[in-house]
């Protein structure tokens, strides 16, 4: 692996392209700052669930939806500093023995909104090897396109509890916005989950 | 009837599907229940701002949630709760209390005395129960405000509803 981020191999976009190709009908929650836009980049949804705050809640997000929707697969995306803030969300999911919860950090050893200052897992925090601590039982780490060539299905699909990090380049990309009325996304996303007629 | 069955009663009657909590002393049997109830999933969190994104979650996928904790939680959540905020989620939380009544630990007193204006100041509305005979009514009333009114409604359960604690002194 290169030593420094701005050399990974791994494209965000290009990443989140592949992972939200032919989506289905997983449901997405993206976690504040550059998973949001990434995740607008691969084609705004209306069940996807940017977050544009709520930092370190993102898989809790997750748990919850995959709680009420045992039959959906939850695709939790965030970045590595989302994920460091919420690192707790990982044991309660595992222990919540979730079989539809996907966790997908984006980890590019950076906090990118807020200047590009170094998170945790640039000096070797090990978020793969945290979500196996928790007990996650299908926990890897991702650096080359044949890795993640190997880990599509399991993101897209499972099964079971999935956990993810894939090292992607630290790079500053050109902003993607979703639509940052929440109370918008909220309904846009319950009306087409649970059908137009939801109060 | 004890009075936190009064609050399971309730739960019961608003088809509350998800239970997350910190555990409190205070909540310990509610919890006990949630756990046995096949139609309800209880949830134990690592610290209770994760609750406040858990029922987030729930409520995008069509499930009624409530946030069980003790007073000390609710300074946990602070940021949190702008989710439920911005987003108009509804949002249930039950609070046991510390640092209110014949409080034997000083280190629960800060929250404990915060706790109703800092979460009125984050958008709830908040009622306090003290009388054993009225949590269910209280407790129907949050679930209310919460699930019809759409709103980020608190119930303080008053101290004096709780054992005293004493450490053994
Ligand atoms: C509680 C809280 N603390 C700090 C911030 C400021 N903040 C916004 S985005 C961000 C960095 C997120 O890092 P990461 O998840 O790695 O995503 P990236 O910025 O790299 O896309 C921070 C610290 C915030 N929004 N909320």
């Amino acid at each position: 692996m290169p030593s420094t981020a701005s050399e990974f191999l791994l494209r965000r976009r290009e990443v989140v392209g592949k992972l939200l190709h032919d989506r289905g009908d997983r449901l997405v929650i993206g976690g504040l700052g550059s998973t949001a836009w990434d995740i607008t980049a691969a084609g705004d949804h209306d069940l996807s669930f940017p977050l544009w705050g709520a930092m370190g809640g993102t898989v809790a997000i997750g748990i919850g939806l995959a709680t009420a929707q045992p039959d959906r697969r939850v695709l939790v995306v965030t970045g590595d500093g989302d994920m460091l803030m919420g690192m707790g969300s990982l044991a309660t999911a595992a222990r919540q023995n979730l079989k539809n919860l996907t966790v997908c950090v984006f980890d590019n050893e950076h906090y990118g909104e807020t200047g590009m200052q170094t998170t945790h897992t640039a000096s070797g925090t090990n978020l793969a090897a945290i979500a196996a601590g928790c007990g996650f039982a299908n926990s890897r780490q991702v650096e080359t396109e044949d890795q993640l060539t190997e880990a599509l299905p399991l993101l897209r699909d499972g099964p079971g509890l999935q956990f993810v990090c894939i090292k992607v380049r630290a790079e500053k990309l050109a902003f993607v916005l979703p639509p940052k009325d929440g109370v918008f996304l909220k309904t846009r996303f319950r009306r087409a989950l649970l059908g137009a007629d939801v109060v | 009837m004890e009075w936190w069955q009064g609050i399971y009663q309730a739960l019961k009657d608003a088809e509350v599907r998800q239970v997350a909590y910190v555990p409190d002393a205070g909540h310990a049997k509610l919890i006990e229940a949630c756990h046995a109830d096949k139609e309800i999933t209880a949830i134990s969190l690592t610290t209770e701002e994760e609750g406040v994104g858990v029922l987030a979650g729930a409520w995008l996928g069509g499930d009624r949630g409530v946030l069980l904790m003790q007073s000390s939680g609710v300074g946990n959540c602070i940021n949190m709760f702008s989710l439920a905020k911005t987003c108009q989620f509804p949002l249930a939380v039950f609070v046991t209390m510390r640092g209110q009544w014949k409080e034997f630990n000083p280190w629960q007193l800060p929250m404990g005395s915060t706790v109703d204006p800092a979460m009125t100041t984050a958008g709830f509305s908040v009622n306090t129960v003290d009388d054993p005979a009225d949590v269910a009514d209280y407790a129907q009333a949050t679930l209310h405000h919460a699930f019809v009114g759409g709103e980020m409604a608190g119930l303080l359960l008053h101290q004096k509803l709780t054992p005293v604690k004493t450490f053994g002194k």
